[in-house]
């Protein structure tokens, strides 16, 4: 039987990566919020938005919970570093056009959704249960990116020119959502986790096929600058901005409520 | 001291909570409280989230504890159920037929328009897994493969009842609807997502 207090330590780790992701996304898809290109798009965006918000104050007051120091889910979000946040890189890239928010959305979200649905059958019943919740959201989620980008990247000129840019710019990022780490490939073989290689699997196979009906080119991989860095809390400088602007209310008023 | 209310009571006294985003339904129509039960003199009463963002979670945990302190019921404690997680499949007809009445067209639960639906509610309960009712290592997913954006629902327009309407967002007013336009009437309106 695996150390208890290593397991736990380990599983605080990828409760955390779980939390932030969906924490530092959805504060970046909020920022469309009243800016979207047309309404129907930005209130999409801003439920898209709304339903990671919500999933990330489930992923990380477990966190809190298994960590045992009594840190509740605002705790996390609001008082932690930079470097303590564990948030692939590709989610805290900045906004870009709309074309770069959707790409981001889509390379996301075909991650997320074998990563939940695996979950979903974790052995360990608390992620479980968060993650049967998750899936029925991301389900959509993912629906919407694929269809848009296919739209998109099969549509005008200029269109198809945006999301080419938007994926090659996004692709060297999306190495780490590929690879798995010690932590993953430990919790994962004790059933707690989404195994890695399954969920690279699935996302290879849905972004390749998306991309093919979109007309857009699949872009080369072996840049390997980015693997596990934000996973492992080496971010790139534009999470201390999202930082910045998040967590300086409660820093500055702390426990305010109204 | 009082008779304790029957539970037949209880869930009627639940039925007059309206759903603060929705108020045509009450909160029982919505198919979101879950159970109730007693602990010594504290009733218990477990509700399961929408979705997992929504911001009517809150005000109606405060809306159950105020309607049923006004009935006589002074400790009550809220608990969240996450699984089995809600679907729409749990709003009932009585619901429906609100919903549509006040302009909103109900989920549409058969045929294929609802396959991001069907897609979201293949995965197992937790709970019916934790029962040994299903084993973990049921497939229920394809494996490896692209999956294609689903057509949308066929949708009936809830004002001048035609068929005929198209989706012009995947998303609505609130988290739980997405916006259509009825070609007809040509009016916009909300469709009840089928999650």
């Amino acid at each position: 039987m695996a150390d208890a207090s290593a397991t736990d330590g380990a599983l605080f780790e990828y409760l955390l990566r779980l939390g932030d992701n969906c924490l530092i996304l959805g504060h970046r898809t909020s920022e469309w919020c009243g800016k979207g290109p047309a309404l129907e798009e930005d209130i999409a965006l801003a439920n898209t938005a709304l339903d990671l918000i919500g999933q990330t104050q489930l992923w990380l007051a477990l966190a809190g919970e298994v960590e045992g120091q009594g840190r509740s889910a605002d705790d996390l979000a609001y008082r932690r570093d930079l470097m303590d946040f564990r948030n692939v890189l590709l989610v805290e890239q900045p906004n870009g056009d709309f074309g770069q928010t959707l790409m981001r959305q889509f390379l996301f979200d075909a991650w997320h959704l074998p990563t939940l649905q695996a979950l979903a059958a974790s052995s360990d019943f608390r992620l479980a249960e968060i993650a049967e919740k998750a899936v029925k959201e991301v389900t959509y989620h993912l629906d919407r990116s694929t269809d848009l980008v296919i739209r998109l990247g099969d549509g005008t000129t200029e269109s198809r020119a945006r999301m080419q840019a938007a994926v090659d710019t996004l692709w060297p990022l999306t190495d780490e959502l590929r690879e798995g780490d010690d932590i993953e490939r430990t919790l994962a073989a004790e059933g707690v986790a989404a195994a890695p290689e399954a969920v690279a699997r699935n996302w290879e196979a849905h972004v390749v096929g998306a991309l093919r009906q979109a007309t857009l080119s699949r872009p080369e991989d072996g840049h390997g600058r980015f693997k596990g860095c934000g996973k492992q809390g080496r971010h790139s400088e534009h999470l201390g901005f999202i930082l910045a602007e998040m967590q300086f209310l409660p820093r500055t008023y702390p426990d305010a409520s109204w | 001291m009082l008779a304790r209310p029957t539970d037949a009571q209880l869930w009627q006294w639940l039925g007059e909570v309206p759903d603060p985003e929705i108020p045509i339904i009450s909160i029982v129509d919505l198919g979101i409280v879950r159970a109730v039960r007693w602990e010594e003199d504290t009733l218990i009463v477990t509700v399961t989230p929408t979705y997992s963002g929504c911001p009517a979670t809150r005000v109606i945990n405060d809306d159950i504890v105020a309607h049923l302190a006004g009935r006589g019921i002074e400790g009550v404690r809220m608990e969240r159920q996450l699984s089995p997680a809600w679907t729409t499949a749990w709003l009932s007809d009585e619901g429906r037929e609100k919903l549509r009445d006040y302009g909103i067209a109900p989920p549409v639960e058969d045929g294929q328009g609802c396959a991001v639906g069907k897609a979201a509610a293949s995965v197992a309960p937790v709970r019916m897994m934790r029962a040994g009712a299903l084993s973990p290592a049921t497939p229920v997913v394809p494996d490896g493969v692209f999956v294609p954006p689903v057509a949308p629902p066929s949708v009936s327009c809830p004002r001048c009842g035609t068929g005929d309407a198209e989706r012009i967002s995947q998303f609505g007013s609130t988290p739980c609807k997405a916006s259509y336009r009825c070609r007809g009437c040509l009016e916009p309106f909300d469709y009840f997502k089928c999650i």
